[in-house]
């Protein structure tokens, strides 16, 4: 946006005071009612956290004594701990892979077929669109119930999709899938429409075909893109929670019981929401890595830019 | 150039389309069975119609009153978290991004550090904030800490630092005052952007669940999907038409949304989504 209004300098000497002094007004107020909130309800807890993480405090705020790293000291040599952030880990490198290249293909196809754009969008974002709930009801009632669920029925397996351990991390992956490629997707057309047409313009003249355009245009075109959904998706996937505590609640035999749901157990079910805390800062602090990993390197990124 | 439709496209096409029905199959499986008779659910080999399509499900899952009651309560949260975030964020995006203040450099960096905190770990901690304030199964419970939201602010700080201030000034020069500015020059101004973190907040707070989930123990003050977790399974046992029925009512409202407002919420996921950049 180019603007050819005068600079502020032209204005004769009063209006220009007058500016300046509406420059400087009223800054702190316009700032307070979201300061106040934001402090009151993401800083205090954020430090109210890290003071349960020190104390044996229960759900009904009682036994509040100071045990310093004690609940730290136990997380470390606790085995459901350890499983539940693996199996964490082990959603999040397993859902990725698919979420990003499913979203990457959805988007390149929508991007070459120009008609009914309206459809393919309902079908692949759609469910992006439909809470956490809904898909878990919908997929553990009845699409993974081994007789008559969808996908047994269909093709006429036995598999047990919730009741295996060592299928049931993949059944959470699945359904993931399904639920949020299309946020990828969206972010990948968005991507695609923003490469300029006259790089395939010219490509095109030079007789390149459509696998060539893909490969030495389009891919590298989408290379920010890709880090960039990469990394959100790392960040979204290391959270998960809501599926898998719905559809198998951590089962069969902990083995797909996330990090989360696991603070959320000993906390909320299990009453000890001291501990809870401290498990809870242990995913934190390795949130907080990645978001720090990623800072850099879009800021490194930034400046081979310019 | 021709127009022809070339083979490449036809398979192109092809694909599109299978894939299409792969991912509307559990959402069309679903508007199935809720139109089964409920004896005819689980019937083997599977069926996608049953002998007759009844709304029988329906009629017996909105008559039983609690997911009109989520659904209230969901539409009510949500809009008010999305109305109030949005002003928040947008008073708040503009102070930092138009006046100088003492601390304003400080309070900036505060905000955009809590980008980097997750929600989710903060449960244990707001839960007992909650408890202590006397929320707990209040709509307010459910709404405050949503509203706490640095990403917004940021992305609307990033849209006003990219607005050219000569409209702002000519105003101040013609008297107006740094409110009535906001108000009436630069919120409208902003109007594509804050439509698009509306739709983007608008969606993440219907969707939520643990946080919801957490403070909600009393089935009139839930939302929709908390309502359907808690209560769906228990009270509909293995009843499937009216499960799938409550799936249908509680999924459909946004899909209905999208498929009428399509460009807006592409545009608003999207640009929101991305802002992290």
């Amino acid at each position: 946006m180019t603007t050819v209004v005068a600079a502020p300098a032209a204005a004769p000497p009063a209006a220009e005071a007058k500016v300046r002094h509406a420059w400087t007004q009223h800054g702190l107020l316009f700032v307070l009612p979201f300061l106040a909130v934001y402090v009151a309800f993401l800083v205090w807890p954020v430090v109210l956290g890290v003071r349960m993480s020190l104390s044996s405090v229960n759900i009904a705020g009682t036994n509040d004594t100071f045990v310093g790293f004690g609940n730290y000291a136990e997380a470390f040599v606790d085995p459901r701990m350890w499983r539940s952030l693996w199996n964490t880990l082990v959603f999040t490198a397993l859902s990725t892979v698919p979420l990003v290249l499913l979203g990457l293909v959805f988007a390149l196809l929508v991007h070459h077929l120009r008609f009914v754009q309206w459809l393919w969008r309902l079908s692949f974002f759609g469910p992006f669109l439909l809470p956490s709930a809904v898909v878990s009801l919908l997929w553990l009632q009845m699409i993974y119930p081994p007789d008559y669920g969808l996908i047994n029925g269909t093709f006429g397996l036995d598999v047990l999709w919730l009741g295996d351990p060592s299928v049931a991390m993949w059944s959470m992956v699945l359904t993931t899938v399904w639920w949020t490629v299309g946020f990828n997707f969206l972010l990948y057309l968005a991507a695609l429409q923003s490469i300029p047409t006259h790089l395939y313009e010219a490509a095109a003249l030079d007789g390149a075909g459509a696998w060539a355009r893909l490969r030495s245009i389009t891919l590298p075109m989408l290379g920010r893109t890709t880090a960039l959904i990469v990394v959100l998706q790392l960040l979204a996937s290391l959270k998960v929670f809501d599926q898998i505590y719905l559809m198998t609640a951590g089962g069969p035999q902990d083995a797909t019981r996330p990090i989360i749901e696991y603070a959320y157990d000993v906390g909320f079910t299990g009453y000890r929401i001291g501990y809870a805390s401290a498990v809870s800062y242990i995913l934190f602090a390795i949130i907080v890595v990645v978001s720090l990993a990623q800072l850099r390197l879009f800021r490194k990124r930034a400046e081979d830019f310019s | 150039m021709t127009k022809r439709i070339r083979p490449g496209q036809l398979v192109l096409l092809l694909v599109a389309l299978v894939l299409a029905a792969v991912w509307l199959a559990p959402i069309a499986w679903a508007v199935a069975t809720s139109l089964k008779p409920e004896t005819e659910t689980t019937k083997l080999p599977l069926e996608w119609f049953g002998s007759e399509l009844t709304l029988d499900a329906y009629r017996l899952v909105l008559g039983t009153g609690g997911i009109v009651t989520w659904a209230i309560n969901s539409t009510v949260t949500a809009v008010l978290v999305t109305f109030l975030t949005v002003l928040l964020s947008a008073m708040a995006a503009y102070g930092f991004a138009r006046t100088h203040f003492r601390g304003r450099r400080a309070l900036l960096a505060l905000i955009l550090a809590g980008i980097m905190v997750p929600p989710q770990v903060l449960m244990a901690p707001l839960f007992a904030e909650m408890v202590a304030l006397g929320l707990v199964d209040t709509w307010w419970a459910i709404i405050l800490p949503q509203v706490a939201a640095p990403l917004i602010v940021y992305v609307l700080f990033k849209f006003f630092q990219d607005v050219p201030p000569e409209l702002e000034q000519a105003a101040f020069v013609d008297g107006a005052g740094r409110w009535r500015v906001f108000f009436t020059i630069v919120l409208p101004l902003s109007r594509p952007v804050l439509a698009a973190v509306s739709i983007f907040t608008f969606i993440t707070t219907w969707n939520n669940f643990l946080w919801p989930f957490l403070v909600s123990t009393d089935p009139n003050t839930m939302t929709l999907p908390v309502g359907l977790a808690n209560v769906v399974q228990g009270t509909f046992g293995l009843r499937y038409a009216q499960i799938m029925a409550s799936v249908v009512l509680a999924g459909l409202p946004l899909l209905v949304v999208f498929v009428l407002f399509q460009r807006q919420i592409v545009r608003g996921v999207a640009h929101t989504g991305l802002a992290g950049q």
